[in-house]
């Protein structure tokens, strides 16, 4: 059987308050105006990953997305849409939906990411060591989204934010040590053991654990029945495999993959240990293997192995897990990474709807993109910002580095910089508005101003 | 204009650089400082000690010379008339175009003091090369040295370059090939800068903690585990001041690099070279000095091999499977002499021997029916026949009367007389010199293992006058009859360690029990992890600092400290008769500065005058018991002052129990007497012996000993007790 694919779609994160509500659940949110889900969801894909479930956090958040991707990709994609309740962790949304689970390897990808890695290579990968777990890795944003968009100023005088420490071995195919959360801050702490079997790791902060993993399902449902205390998949499942790589804990259920085809075992086994070797094309064996050979006949040690997966810098990976990541996401689909988008843009670097409908003077840069039938009054001047559809904008509105969702009505001589305004809103004439986040259906009166505020309906 | 001066002012200054361009220079230690060669060491000093028949210090100058070295400055120490004599007759002093000068020293105890004094005769005039006199190598100067060179044009900070080599060590007993503990290493793969240095693991913890700005600074380590240091460096004269400006630095490593890498505040860097195709190595105990023998015997030191190098006097040939033989041999017809061997001028070997991967000295005699194996016999030693020899190291003029045998691990000093039949366990050490005592133990402590460089040849002197008498009344029995010499014993705790620096190889029940250890080293480290993943982000929550996971490990630690410091202020108190009040006060402070709370005080007072009541001399048991009980109305304020609540009492009761099973057993029969005097003196009420006799009810048998021996007491508390209700 083939890999099955969980996408972790989340429900309605706090974090990302007032942009999503339970009609526009996160993983709805427009990324250049389609909902980030299907972004994962084309990727999938395009590796041919074609049977998925999607775990949506809480009943009106699920009934949503589930209409969407039945509309969207109905003859697609076999996607089963499962509800789990709110805040039960990562960990927790696969326990709940372990009895969907069947084939031997769960590929579970973050409905939130941004991302044009092939997930069939890590797939790959993962079934090239015979890995208990294989995480993507891909290079961590250089200044990248602050935790919450205000404090951003003091945050970037400081080094880079760390996201991950990671011990790779010299091959840079194993993942020997993770940091994640907390730990990160905290001083380095490597357990010796592995690195005596290794010989020498590489220790990196430079990079970031995607939130893509391969599994095996058997060793993930264990995991998941045994400890129950886990929460997350990247602060306890993943570090925890990586912690027990040299004495596994797990049991394989007895044997692992024997059990759809368990008379070809024995010979399937010894089979899989060579191709494996010959596909790392090493001609020595993996430490795993050597550290494990010294114990003769007495007891042999069991071990698994976690790999990693690590996506060129050339590739694009971001997680929408904070408003400032959606606001640089919809900035980046349009601009730098625009090939993520699916659309063609124009000679001028940007997309003008054939139905939008512009007045005399009003200028559309590049990096923009105005979707259908929206309306603009004249002088207005838009830069590296997405408008939705059916927006109503009026005269002399200046609109630079902003997402405006749908059906938004944009009074004569409003400025809007670096905001985000949701759907239904509405901006009285001269509001003036930097850095801030406007609530669907909320209305800002003429003439206000306002700087570094979330304004939402209570 | 300005720009140009400046150009031409450089290019003069590199020019004036270039002229003025110093002699390459080094510096050789010839005293490793540590006492991991003796017996031996104590009378010949380690660089002179043979190696493949050579002393070793000629192996470290043949390569120094050949590397381009001009000037040596061989700085002696222990022995050090013996080895200036050694270079005196030599043909060092006489070389062209390589000067070797000694600096002598008689108070010297480490790498830091030498180091130290060269600096005060101000020899050094540029960047040098630093070893010590037991190194092996056959690498290339060149490189190294350059690098360090264009380091230094961009980076003055940059004061040292060590060199490094590929060797892993093995995962079961953690020790490399050359018997040296395994190496941790963090390097920055760009500018290989030394960012980590961890040589033996002074705590036997299963993580390595690396500082959290390491990584602040480099985007990317490498940990290194598979890596050997060779004790060579490459260093500029800031190291010798930075010796100088540092008193307390004594061991290169330990101290010098740990400190260069933990304080950043001067901002001295040390950077890595690693040699890849050519041979470094340096013997620091008999399991190196093993490994180097047969790395030579088998060329990996070419030129440095027996039939190139130093074949002067006596012509070496190499024969067929690696066979040595030097000129004036005879050797018995029906004698068999196996692969990787190598025989001294003028020895003599009998009848039907079986020799194999060992070296032999000049003029031996080997009598016939000997079998040696994996053996190092320096010159003129004497087996008799029939003996068996198996890996150890037999020093000059040693004779082995026959049918003796040597198990492996046994080291012969000088002039030793085995007996015949006589039959030397495992990893002895015999020498003619009585095994120092406790006396330079204390500089031992000082510098844990890596001391007491002098010690030797003070020790010799004073050691040999003594000797001179002793000599004839040796305890023949432990070498047989006829035997000559001191059987060292081992000492406690290096008994455990004997065999990983012997020239025996590990024998198999050892690295089954590493085996094993590494296994539960590894369970545990799944526990800990396990603990801290559950907890860690709450942990690190609640208390911000250090929740480690071995927070418990240092509790305990703290726990025992504690006691002994109570122990202590109270033995002073008792001597110098000081009020209780004052007592009070002081362990106060000692409560606070250790966090313990006053049931923890409570149980390590009482600890204490029961400790001080066993110091008291007594002849019967009645008599220990009076001291208790006087000890006990001496000091019942201060007792009464800690144990005030119940739980510090029952703490009392506890730490009372543990004492009678485990420590003082002396006051196992007078429990319940003991327990009823501080029922009477107030200091334990009846509600805390009974709720201890409560707790105890489900305990094990084992534990209820004292609760069945107080059941009288008890029992009549209970009844008291009830008629009160």
């Amino acid at each position: 059987m083939d890999f099955q694919v969980v996408v972790l779609a989340g429900g309605t994160s706090k974090n990302l308050l007032p942009l999503v509500s339970k009609e526009v659940p996160k993983a709805l949110l427009p990324v250049a105006n389609r909902p980030v889900l299907s972004y994962v969801l084309e990727q999938l894909e395009l590796s041919n990953l074609k049977d998925l479930i999607v775990v949506v956090e809480g009943e009106d958040a699920a009934i949503n997305v589930g209409g969407w991707i039945s509309n969207a990709y109905v003859d697609r994609l076999h996607v089963e849409v499962a509800t789990v309740h709110e805040e039960v962790g990562t960990a927790g949304a696969l326990r709940a939906i372990a009895h969907h689970l069947t084939a031997n390897d769960i590929l579970v990808v973050s409905g939130d990411l941004v991302f044009d890695v092939p997930p069939g290579a890590l797939a790959a990968a993962h079934r090239k060591h015979n890995a208990v777990v294989t995480t993507m890795l891909c290079p961590a944003p250089v200044s990248g989204p602050t935790e919450s968009g205000s404090s951003g100023g003091k945050d970037k005088i400081k080094k880079p934010r760390r996201y991950n420490i990671i011990g790779l071995d010299p091959s840079k195919q194993f993942l020997l040590h993770i940091a994640t959360g907390a730990e990160v801050e905290k001083d380095i702490r490597i357990q010796k053991s592995i690195l005596r079997a290794v010989g020498q790791m590489e220790i990196r902060a430079d990079l970031m654990d995607a939130h893509m993993y391969a599994f095996k399902r058997s060793v993930l449902q264990e995991v998941l029945d045994e400890k129950d205390e886990f929460q997350s998949l990247k602060d306890d499942v993943l570090p925890y495999l990586v912690r027990s790589q040299l004495k596994s804990e797990v049991l394989f259920n007895g044997v692992p993959q024997t059990e759809e085809n368990g008379n070809e075992k024995v010979s399937s086994q010894n089979n899989q240990a060579v191709v494996s070797r010959i596909m790392a094309n090493a001609s020595t064996p993996s430490f795993h293997e050597l550290s494990s050979g010294y114990n003769g006949s007495t007891h042999v040690r069991r071990i698994h192995k976690c790999c990693a997966y690590i996506a060129s810098e050339s590739r694009y990976c971001q997680r929408l897990n904070s408003i400032q990541a959606f606001s640089d996401i919809n900035r980046d689909v349009i601009g730098d990474a625009s090939h993520l988008s699916g659309y063609s843009f124009s000679a001028h670097n940007n997309i003008i709807h054939p139905s939008a409908q512009l007045g005399t003077r009003t200028t559309v840069g590049p990096h923009c993109m105005l979707w259908e039938g929206s309306q603009m009054g004249d002088k207005c001047s838009v830069k590296r910002s997405v408008i939705g559809r059916h927006c109503r904008i009026g005269s002399n509105v200046k609109v630079v580095n902003s997402v405006v969702m749908n059906h938004v009505t944009i009074g004569d001589g409003c400025s809007i910089h670096g905001s985000v305004i949701c759907s239904n809103a509405q901006l009285q004439e001269r509001a003036v508005l930097k850095d801030c986040q406007v609530g669907a259906g909320f209305v800002v009166t003429a003439g206000s101003e306002h700087k570094g505020e979330s304004l939402a309906r209570k | 204009m300005p720009p140009q001066r400046k150009g031409a002012a450089a290019r003069v200054s590199e020019d004036t650089e270039d002229l003025t361009r110093h002699p390459l220079q080094a510096i050789l230690l010839a005293d490793s400082f540590a006492t991991k060669f003796r017996p031996i060491t104590l009378e010949r000093p380690k660089v002179l000690l043979p190696l493949v028949n050579v002393p070793m210090i000629d192996y470290t100058l043949a390569w120094l010379e050949s590397a381009g070295v001009e000037e040596v400055f061989v700085f002696c120490c222990a022995h050090s008339k013996q080895v200036i004599e050694y270079l005196e007759k030599s043909e060092w002093f006489s070389q062209p175009n390589f000067s070797v000068v000694t600096i002598e020293s008689h108070n010297s105890v480490s790498a830091g003091d030498a180091l130290r004094l060269i600096y005060e005769r101000n020899v050094i005039n540029g960047d040098f090369v630093l070893i010590s006199g037991d190194t092996v190598s056959n690498m290339s100067l060149t490189q190294v040295i350059q690098e360090h060179k264009e380091r230094r044009k961009k980076d003055s900070n940059a004061v040292m370059t060590m060199v490094i080599k590929q060797s892993k060590p093995s995962p079961i007993t953690h020790q490399s090939r050359l018997g040296t503990d395994e190496l941790f290493l963090a390097i920055d793969p760009q500018t290989k800068q030394l960012l980590f240095y961890e040589e033996k693991t002074d705590s036997y913890r299963g993580i390595i903690p690396l500082d959290n700005a390491l990584l602040g600074d480099n985007p990317s380590i490498c940990l290194h585990n598979d890596k050997q240091d060779c004790y060579i460096d490459i260093c500029s004269q800031e190291v010798l001041s930075l010796f100088t400006d540092n008193f307390d630095y004594q061991h290169l490593r330990r101290h010098f690099v740990k400190g260069l890498l933990v304080d950043d505040i001067m901002g001295y860097k040390i950077f890595t070279h690693e040699i890849h195709s050519s041979y470094a190595a340096r013997i620091d105990n008999y399991r190196s000095y093993d490994t180097i023998s047969k790395d030579i015997i088998q060329r990996w030191t070419y030129p440095f091999v027996p039939d190139v190098m130093f074949s002067g006097n006596s012509a070496t040939h190499l024969e067929r499977e690696g066979m040595y033989r030097a000129s004036e041999i005879e050797q018995s017809r029906s004698a068999h002499i196996g692969p990787f061997t190598v025989i001294g001028k003028g020895t003599k070997i009998g009848n039907n021997s079986n020799i194999s991967n060992s070296v032999i000295g000049k003029g031996c005699s080997i009598g016939s029916n000997v079998s040696i194996t994996g053996s190092y016999i320096w010159d003129s030693v004497t087996i008799e026949d029939g003996c068996d020899i198996r890996h150890a190291i037999i020093c000059d003029g040693v004779v082995i009367k026959s049918g003796a045998a040597l198990e492996p691990g046994v080291v012969l000093s000088f002039k030793v007389v085995i007996g015949q039949q006589c039959i030397v366990p495992s990893y002895s050490k015999v020498s003619l010199y009585q095994q120092p005592t406790v006396e330079d133990s204390d500089e031992e402590l000082e510098y844990a293992d890596n001391s007491s460089g002098t010690v030797d040849s003070s020790i010799t002197c004073t050691v040999d006058t003594l000797n001179r008498e002793m000599m004839s009344e040796t305890p023949a029995s432990q070498l047989g009859p006829g035997g000559v010499g001191h059987v060292w014993s081992i000492c406690e705790g290096a008994h455990e360690e004997e065999w990983r620096h012997s020239v025996a190889p590990i024998p198999a029940d050892k690295l089954a029990e590493a085996i094993q250890s590494l296994e539960d080293d590894l369970e545990l480290l799944n526990l800990d992890g396990n603990a801290l993943s559950v907890s860690g982000e709450l942990k690190s929550g609640c208390n911000g600092t250090d929740s480690e996971d071995d927070d418990v490990e240092d509790s305990r630690d703290d726990s025992i400290i504690y006691e002994k410091e109570v122990e202590a202020t109270f033995l002073r108190a008792v001597n110098e008769n000081i009020k209780v009040p004052d007592v009070i006060l002081e362990m106060n402070s000692l409560r606070l500065s250790y966090n313990m709370t006053s049931a923890d005080c409570a149980g390590a007072i009482f600890y204490a005058m029961m400790k001080q009541a066993l110091e008291i001399p007594h002849a019967t048991a009645g008599e220990l018991r009076k001291s208790a009980a006087s000890i006990i109305d001496a000091w019942n304020k201060l007792l009464k002052f800690y144990s005030k609540e119940i739980d510090d009492q029952i703490e009392v009761i506890m730490k009372f129990e543990e004492m009678c099973l485990e420590s003082v057993k002396e006051f196992s029969p007078h429990f319940s007497q003991i327990l009823h005097l501080l029922y009477d003196k107030d200091i334990l009420e009846e509600d805390a012996i009974l709720r201890w006799a409560d707790e105890k009810k489900d305990a094990e048998e084992s534990d209820k000993v004292f609760v069945k021996q107080s059941e009288k007491l008890i029992q009549w508390l209970r009844e008291a007790s009830e008629e009160e209700d």
